[in-house]
């Protein structure tokens, strides 16, 4: 039997729920259906609309995908605009005030707080601007994701920037990939910093060299079936195929038919890709885009570059983009540290400003929630590195505040089981004034995610954090279990689940525990990696050792079972009702 | 995880619809169209057999599926016992019944039953 979300989705999907969107955007929230809610909450992620959690009923999430995390010069100050006009709802966060943007671990931008009726002059904003939320959200092609420097990085073996643009083109809107049976997330990378994190998506094109004609040409290697979702983790396998940039649409193109057409629509928990791989392996997955998807003879992969990525993989040089790095031309992108990818307002239009007086106006996001300047010409670099904001959102952080990536939470998340961003920022603060890490170890990465579906991509983390429970002296609390040792780079690695439910408030006392005991057990320059590596899970959750410190936690209960976990009264009853229309 | 239905609707009585269904990946059970039973809760969960506890302490990680026996609306859930560690999936665990045709919450702050049947 088909699911209700297969049903909805035949009857009406893709780009003409706009149109019915406008419509209850202008007769009013209350018009769309009491029977018909369940419904039109599910088509409205294609466009980007997400209803927030229980107990903020009426008011959306809205995430706007930007392409690679680029944002074209003007762009980022439409986005703090529309921010600050329409992303303010009844609650105020204690941290980041009352407006703010996300910037996302795939390199799109979350404004929370919107009312339904406000969408029409949004979508007019952001599209007169070349902005869209079209498929940010729903069971099709995602923002697509990549390093998001592609053109002007010094290190890049071909610009991705193109084949992404196309992509992005001609997969948005259309209808014959608009309906699949499961979200689908694309990476395509062009440098060799491994920076795209292709092994986590859908679908990955990864650069690669192949002798064609006698010829060595650059193009990209592809692979299927990534994912980190649910206790279900998987690395996207290499399917044997090389692509030449100009066939990277057909082959991505065949590839998300090949997915339409065989993926589970029965079962959505079974759904995404990865699972079609286990099912077929990638032997027969490729024979199948051969003989039905494709109408040229694919190549088999050539030679990729895996061994020199560093992005994300826990040793080694760039495991980010943050710091001054050189572009191609000669001029200079900094990449800024954003703790937790959350900037409020006012900042977001102080950095478009900066991105305009001292580079060109563009701005970039990586995925790791961080914000790029580009082309700095070295002559302003003193004065840029010198400006205030720097200050707070540094090229040069504490490797604490660096490496900590957060969901969204209980803060506005149906999934979720703990509160996530406000607490990163706590654990970070509170580990870089109370905890040293060896001299020549510059990066430590911290990822926490609410829940198993894992959008801070805990598992490829040193340390990831996953949200849960416990009981504490009998009540229950917040708490997280601890993973250790994940990464990417040539051979990925899942983080091992070592010890379960830490109460919130011990976990920077066992994370400080946990550094201890590295530092005084390493090898000579050993990574945090390869010393989980060489441990056990036992020995390894010996050295966890969870500890009450004098950090804090304000938000021990469930904070799930508020409305909103920071307003005063925060039970559900003192809920806000659903935004009048006006 | 099995038998995971998301979004399948099911009816209590011919005559008066119920609209149940288990939406946004097992975040949450949805009756007429409405949130009432969501992840995160925690329920003190009398179960044969989901853990070797007399009483399992069982934090909700999913919804998995929903269905009405008589009047009572049960869900099957993925959780964990915070008691034992144990991860297992529930039996039927009611949840609230329909009365008039409304949803009216069964208490479930207080201890739950589930069948053993799986
Ligand atoms: C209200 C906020 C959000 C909700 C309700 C939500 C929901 C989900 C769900 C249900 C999954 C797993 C389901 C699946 O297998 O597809 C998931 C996975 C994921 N989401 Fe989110 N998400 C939210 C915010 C975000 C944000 C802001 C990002 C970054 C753009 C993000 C990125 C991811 C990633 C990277 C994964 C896991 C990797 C994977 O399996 O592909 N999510 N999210
Ligand atoms: S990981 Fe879970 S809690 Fe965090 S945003 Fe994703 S779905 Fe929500
Ligand atoms: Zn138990």
């Amino acid at each position: 039997m088909p699911t209700d979300v297969e049903k909805w989705k035949s009857e009406v999907y893709g780009n003409e729920i706009r149109e019915h969107l406008f419509r209850f955007a202008e007769e009013g929230y209350e018009t769309i259906p009491d029977d018909e809610r369940d419904a039109w909450f599910e088509r409205f992620k294609w466009w980007g609309l997400y209803h927030q959690r229980n107990g903020q009923e009426g008011y959306f999430m809205m995430r706007i995908g930007t392409p690679n995390g680029r944002l074209e010069p003007g762009q980022l100050r439409v986005v703090g605009e529309i921010a600050d006009e329409y992303a303010r709802g009844p609650g105020t966060n204690p941290i980041f005030g009352d407006a703010y943007a996300d910037y996302t671990t795939r390199q799109a931008i979350q404004l929370h707080w919107i009312e339904l009726s406000d969408v029409p002059a949004i979508f007019e904003k952001l599209e007169s601007n070349g902005l869209s939320t079209q498929q940010a959200c729903g069971d099709s092609w995602r923002n697509i994701v990549g390093n998001p420097v592609a053109g002007k990085d010094g290190q890049e073996v071909i610009d991705a920037w193109p084949v992404i643009r196309e992509l992005n083109e001609t997969f948005k809107g259309d209808d014959d990939h608009s309906n699949l049976p499961r979200k689908w997330k694309v990476s395509v990378t062009g440098s060799a910093d491994g920076s795209g994190q292709g092994d986590i998506n859908d679908l990955a094109f990864e650069p690669a060299y192949k002798e064609v004609e006698g010829e060595d040409v650059v193009g990209f290697n592809v692979r299927v079936g990534g994912g980190l979702a649910r206790n279900e983790p998987r690395f996207a396998r290499d399917i044997d195929v090389w692509v030449a940039p100009e066939r990277v649409p057909d082959v991505a193109g065949g590839i998300s038919a090949l997915f339409r057409d065989n993926g589970d629509r029965e079962d959505r928990y079974n759904a995404r890709v990865k699972f079609l791989v286990d099912e077929w392996g990638p032997e027969k997955f490729r024979e199948t885009l051969q003989e039905e998807y494709v109408d040229f003879e694919l190549h088999t992969a050539g030679r990729d570059v895996r061994e020199e990525y560093t992005y994300n993989t826990g040793e080694g040089e760039r495991n980010d983009l943050v710091g001054v790095h050189e572009q191609k031309d000669g001029t200079n992108f900094v990449g800024l540290n954003v703790l937790t990818g959350r900037m409020g307002v006012d900042d977001v239009l102080e950095l478009a400003d900066l991105a305009e007086e001292y580079g060109s106006g563009e701005v970039r996001l990586s995925q790791r929630q961080n914000v790029i300047v580009t082309d700095v010409p070295d002559a302003d670099l003193e004065d840029f590195l010198a400006e205030d904001l720097l200050e707070h959102y540094s090229p040069d952080p504490s490797p604490f505040m660096r490496g900590s990536i957060a969901c969204t939470g209980t803060e506005f998340c149906s999934l979720s089981i703990v509160e996530t961003k406000n607490r990163q920022v706590r654990f970070a603060r509170w580990l870089k004034e109370n905890v040293d890490l060896p001299e020549d170890v510059e990066e430590f990465h911290i990822h926490l995610s609410g829940c198993t579906a894992s959008c801070a991509q805990p598992q490829i983390a040193d340390v990831s954090l996953r949200g849960m429970k416990t009981r504490k002296d009998g009540e229950a609390v917040e708490a997280l279990d601890v993973g250790l040792g994940g990464g990417l780079g040539a051979e990925p690695q899942f983080a091992r689940w070592v010890t379960q439910r830490v109460p919130v408030d011990e976990v920077p006392g066992a994370i400080a525990n946990l550094i201890e005991r590295f530092a005084a057990e390493r090898e000579d320059g050993e990574s945090f990696r390869a010393f989980v590596d060489r441990h056990d899970d036992e020995e390894l959750d010996a050295f966890v050792e969870p500890e009450e410190t004098d950090y804090e936690d304000p938000m021990m209960h469930n904070t799930k079972m508020t409305w909103y976990p920071y307003a005063e009264d925060d039970s559900m009853d003192a809920a806000p009702p659903t935004p009048a229309d006006d | 995880m099995t038998a995971v239905r998301d979004g399948v609707l099911r009816c209590v009585r011919p005559d008066v619809t119920t609209r149940l269904r288990i939406l946004d990946d097992g975040a949450w059970l949805s009756v007429d169209d409405t949130r009432r039973v969501s992840v995160s809760e925690l329920w003190r969960l009398e179960s044969a057999d989901f853990c070797e506890c007399d009483l399992a302490d069982l934090v909700v990680e999913n919804l998995l599926e929903t269905g009405v026996e008589g009047r009572t609306v049960q869900v099957r859930a993925y959780g964990q016992c915070i008691a034992c560690g144990a991860k297992s999936t529930t039996g039927w665990v009611p949840v609230g019944r329909v009365v008039d045709g409304e949803f009216v919450d069964i208490d479930r702050e207080g201890v739950l039953t589930s069948t053993s049947d799986r």
